[in-house]
């Protein structure tokens, strides 16, 4: 049996080994970069640096910069993990389509990989130069948004922003525990702060991204339990908020000038939610209740934070 | 590849190299700063 290859095979053979495979178009940095979710990382980075500076003790510039450094570099592997699972969700919706995975300027892989490192390196590096402790509290809000928040809890129940707040929560925990390297009521509080901020924060926005929300098929609280129930849900988390952001200046962990931007703030924020709590939205409404309400969370936590820095060196 | 798109590699690869350079440069003085400051504390 004749097994030598014809004329045209040959040829067919040649050309493909000739024909150069078409290179992939690198990455750009900035690419890697969007996949930090860097908007995001700001109000870590602010609320990790205040939980820093409002701890009791102290802690060298450098080993400071160093714990900020690595709660920055974990948020941003947390938020690559989490564009890495959700790409075909960003897709779908508006808001994250010019993400770069849905735009196919990085690959899945890439992604993950870049995610992984991130999050490696910063829990060993905070482990080996600042606290296991803060390693370990770094380590586990990675875990949770990623594995609790992201793949878990947000495809399957409405809830999934309260708790996944949670990872939210933990910077300014991370950030005290840097400095006094153990836990105690007040990082606890401040946990508890954002955690119970994060609901009215975020159904805010998911009140007037119902649609995009509807289309990614994700079980959002308005698409699920209905937008009266929402609102409603918002404006008990925003009453419990009143109370909660001054405890730390009743219970003695600050002075008076945390304790009165709390109360002022917090009842701004509360009245704030009462409209959005009280109303029904109606067809082609432009959701200006809640659209300033999601702007005021966002200004309510950077100044909360920022006054009880500036609380804690008055004290100091 | 057409040329345009090789030089868009080229410059892509290029930028990418940079940054990874300046991100390694940062670590090695973050590190060297951070062994100065235990070794300090000692």
């Amino acid at each position: 049996m004749n097994t030598a290859p014809t004329a045209a095979e040959t040829l067919e053979q040649e050309a493909l080994v000739a024909t150069p495979v078409p290179a992939r178009m690198p990455a750009e940095w900035r690419d890697f970069f969007a996949l930090t979710k860097p908007k995001v990382m700001r109000l870590v980075v602010f609320t990790a640096l205040c939980g820093l500076l409002a701890a009791p003790g102290s802690i060298h510039p450098v080993i400071g910069f160093t714990a900020i450094l690595c709660i920055t570099l974990a948020a941003g592997g947390a938020g690559a993990l989490n564009m890495w699972w959700e790409a075909d969700i960003d897709a779908k919706m508006k808001r994250t389509q010019g993400r770069p995975l849905p735009q196919g300027k990085v690959q899945p892989t890439d992604a993950r990989d870049f995610g992984l490192l991130l999050s490696g390196m910063s829990v060993m590096v905070m482990g080996l130069a600042v606290h296991w402790l803060a390693a370990g509290f770094l380590a586990f809000s990675i875990f949770f948004y990623v594995v609790i928040y992201t793949m878990w809890l947000k495809p399957r129940t409405p809830q999934n922003i309260v708790i996944g707040g949670a990872a939210g929560a933990f910077p300014p925990l991370i950030g005290w525990i840097a400095v006094t390297g153990e836990i105690t009521w007040m990082p606890v509080l401040l946990f508890a702060i954002i955690f119970m901020w994060t609901p009215p924060h975020f159904w805010a926005l998911a009140l007037w991204a119902k649609p995009d929300y509807a289309a990614a098929n994700l079980p959002m609280m308005p698409n699920v339990a209905g937008e009266t129930s929402t609102r409603r849900q918002s404006l008990a988390y925003s009453v419990l908020l009143l109370p909660l952001s001054v405890t730390p200046w009743l219970i003695g962990g600050t002075g008076a000038i945390y304790g009165i931007s709390a109360l002022v703030l917090s009842s701004i924020f509360l009245a704030l939610t009462v409209p959005v709590g009280l109303r029904s939205s109606v067809e082609g409404d432009k959701m200006k209740p809640e659209k300033k309400l999601f702007a005021f969370s966002i200004l309510y936590l950077f100044v909360l934070f920022g006054a009880l820095v500036v609380d804690r060196m008055v004290l100091a | 590849m057409t040329p345009e798109e090789e030089q868009e590699f080229k410059r892509r690869r290029k930028s990418r190299n940079l940054v990874l350079g300046l991100v390694l440069l940062g670590m090695v003085v973050l590190f060297y700063a951070i062994t100065i400051v235990r070794i300090g504390a000692q």
